[in-house]
């Protein structure tokens, strides 16, 4: 799932400060599960930017609202009637978010109130590690399942560099070895021999690098 | 704007109130210098400054860099071009330095082509800075003789900062914001993209100076002449933001094939003329893309020759 | 027994401190208290393990939001305590009731009853 994490809350009070009628915007999927952006921390950002203003005796509408996804069209639909209620959005989504939103809301101004953080998994209570970059051409076949790109800090593909120590990155000790687990692993699946097997040059116009991607789906295009 | 803050002749050249000339070159795809070295000895005498491009259409040439000190050990005075594509700001910084150690006086910032265009489409991309962000990298090594971590730099580089500008790309409406927040950035002199268009770069240069832009910076306008008319139309339809008027087109048309390629060098003269006249304009770089050649019969028959000396 | 403690506070019964949220504690400042207090089992004798851990956390995030937005996180407080300690409890609420006063009146009360005033 997409990870991310909530900003601070003087970031947004900074945003807001100039609005009068807020909607907070959360989103029931990934960010509800990231605990960053959904109908919980939409109340408490609610609750607690209610109570600034109003510790300052200054008076602002503040509502909160949560949709299923913010994603798709017709989630994001479902605000139209209210839109011209609120003079600003603080859109608890991920980056996905928020940009749809303001592309359907030309004129409403749309403020993120969690920075996106990564593609990764609920790795324990209170922790999320990133697992993929969305390279757009997956090579986890080929390295045990574990992924170079997104975990290891130089992205080698032929790894490990002459950094790794006890498993350990040389960026951090609290960082694993992506070379490592990726060895660990191919032992476990007795596949040593494909350790030896050279990586090629990777070809990255899959990647961000190649500009914005999108998969289009003739099959399934109405 | 009048104290010099380097040794580059271009720089003293346009403080000086004198038109600027520079031209181009492109350097080889191969380790062989001879090439490059001709080039610059060809237009040496009728330019202030020599661009060499980086990477152009990110098609993996020699690096602009090594050009620049085949040039400078010539005693031609090259501007480096220099790209964000492809280096983050460590190697970008270690590439100031290593072109101000050689005292190699200019540089051009720019963000450079996609990868996409050139010979390694399925490369990575690094843009770590973007282009007014390396002027104003260069600024600061150069103002604050400081890297960009903080630490003081020993000898800064004296690096006159220029970048690019394109007068005809679309949003027109915000060609001269942009234009103005290269100048906040620190640009000192533009090179502009071709101009075809005169009307329209007229436009341009009128609204720049009327914000008094052009008092905070040298604008060189970019002059390319066609060599026929297909290129005329390879230009206007193929390479993004550039606007080639039909008149241009019509014009080269209405002559012999044999006599388009002339027929292009008049244009381009007539409008250095017609250019060197208008308020804003501090000089121009001529970019002859492979007809170096053509380049010193242009500049004398602009008007630009010889060079004063400074 | 009868213990004497402030009548100025209303008892907010919960099964176990852990389903205390952090918006519970917000809503009741939004609402105009002027402190609040949390009190849960001593730690380690949890029926539910970890409820009371999770509330001391909660409470803390609690604590970090009021002080940004100018309440004062000082107004929070949790207490752990076993059942059968009446007069530790007492002695608790006598303790926060000082503490309260001392802070003086929230802002967000004192906002209320500006504007209910200039309602009126």
């Amino acid at each position: 799932m997409i990870i991310a994490k909530k900003k601070p809350i003087e970031e947004i009070i900074g945003e807001v400060e100039n609005f009068d009628r807020i909607l907070i915007l959360g989103c029931n999927e990934c960010v509800t599960v990231c605990e960053a952006g959904g109908k919980k921390e939409v109340e408490i950002l609610a609750s607690a930017l209610r109570m600034n203003f109003m510790a300052q005796g200054r008076e602002k509408t503040i509502d909160e609202r949560t949709l299923e996804r913010q994603c798709d069209h017709e989630y994001l639909e479902e605000i139209r009637a209210d839109i011209d209620k609120y003079d600003a959005i603080v859109s608890l989504a991920c980056g996905v978010g928020v940009q749809f939103a303001a592309e359907k809301y030309l004129t409403m101004p749309l403020l993120p109130g969690v920075n996106t953080v990564c593609l990764g998994a609920n790795e324990d209570r209170g922790l999320w590690t990133e697992r993929c970059q969305a390279c757009g051409s997956c090579i986890l076949a080929r390295t045990g399942g574990i992924c170079p790109v997104s975990r290891c800090a130089k992205r080698v593909m032929n790894g490990p560099c002459g950094g790794s120590t006890n498993g350990k990155c040389e960026i951090s000790k609290d960082v694993d070895c992506a070379w490592q687990l990726i060895v660990d692993r191919l032992k476990a699946l007795d596949k040593m021999e494909d350790y030896e097997k050279v990586a090629p040059i990777k070809d990255w116009s899959t990647d961000r690098a190649g500009g914005p991607r999108k998969v289009t789906r003739e099959d399934v295009k109405i | 704007m009048s104290a010099l803050n380097t040794h580059s002749r271009l720089e003293k050249i346009l403080k000086a109130g004198h038109l600027g000339v520079t031209s181009e070159c492109g350097p080889p795809r191969g380790s062989d210098a001879e090439e490059v070295k001709k080039k610059g000895l060809l237009i040496k005498d009728y330019v202030d400054a020599v661009n060499v491009t980086d990477n152009q259409t990110a098609m993996t040439r020699m690096s602009s860099l090594a050009a620049c000190i085949h040039l400078k050990l010539l005693g031609i005075e090259p501007v480096l071009q220099m790209v964000t594509r492809d280096r983050n700001r460590i190697a970008l910084q270690s590439d100031i330095l290593g072109a101000a150690s050689f005292d190699i006086p200019n540089m051009l910032c720019l963000s450079g082509d996609h990868q996409s265009f050139g010979d390694c489409k399925s490369g990575q991309n690094v843009h770590d800075l973007d282009s007014m962000q390396l002027v104003q990298t260069v600024r600061y090594m150069r103002d604050e003789g400081k890297f960009l971590g903080g630490d003081a730099i020993k000898r800064p580089p004296k690096i006159f900062v220029g970048a690019a500008a394109n007068p005809f790309a679309d949003p027109f409406e915000i060609r001269v914001p942009r234009l103005a927040k290269k100048i906040a950035c620190g640009a000192e002199f533009i090179q502009t993209q071709c101009i075809y268009n005169i009307d329209k770069f007229k436009e341009w240069i009128k609204r720049a100076a009327d914000r008094g832009l052009t008092e905070k910076t040298f604008i060189m306008a970019g002059m390319t002449p066609m060599k026929s008319v297909g290129m005329a139309k390879y230009m206007k339809n193929k390479v993004p933001g550039m606007d080639v008027p039909d008149e241009i087109i019509a014009r080269l048309a209405g002559v012999p094939k044999d006599k388009q390629a002339e027929e292009g060098v008049n244009i381009c003269v007539e409008h250095i003329q017609e250019l060197k006249e208008i308020k804003g304009v501090s000089g121009f770089h001529i970019m002859a893309i492979e007809w170096e050649e053509k380049v010193p019969e242009i500049i004398q028959r602009a008007g630009l020759y010889p060079r004063p000396q400074v | 027994m009868r213990l004497k403690i402030p009548a100025n506070f209303r008892i907010i019964r919960v099964p176990c401190t852990g389903k205390v949220d952090i918006i519970h504690i917000l809503r009741a400042f939004e609402k105009g208290a002027d402190g609040a207090f949390v009190v849960g089992c001593m730690e380690g004798d949890c029926h539910y393990n970890e409820g009371n851990f999770r509330a001391r956390k909660r409470i803390e995030q609690a604590k970090l939001i009021l002080d940004k937005v100018g309440v004062g996180g000082d107004r929070v407080k949790m207490f752990n305590l076993s059942s059968g300690e009446g007069p530790l409890f007492a002695q608790y609420a006598i303790e926060m009731d000082n503490k309260i006063k001392e802070l003086g009146p929230s802002p967000i009360r004192l906002a209320k009853q500006k504007k209910n005033k200039n309602a009126a």
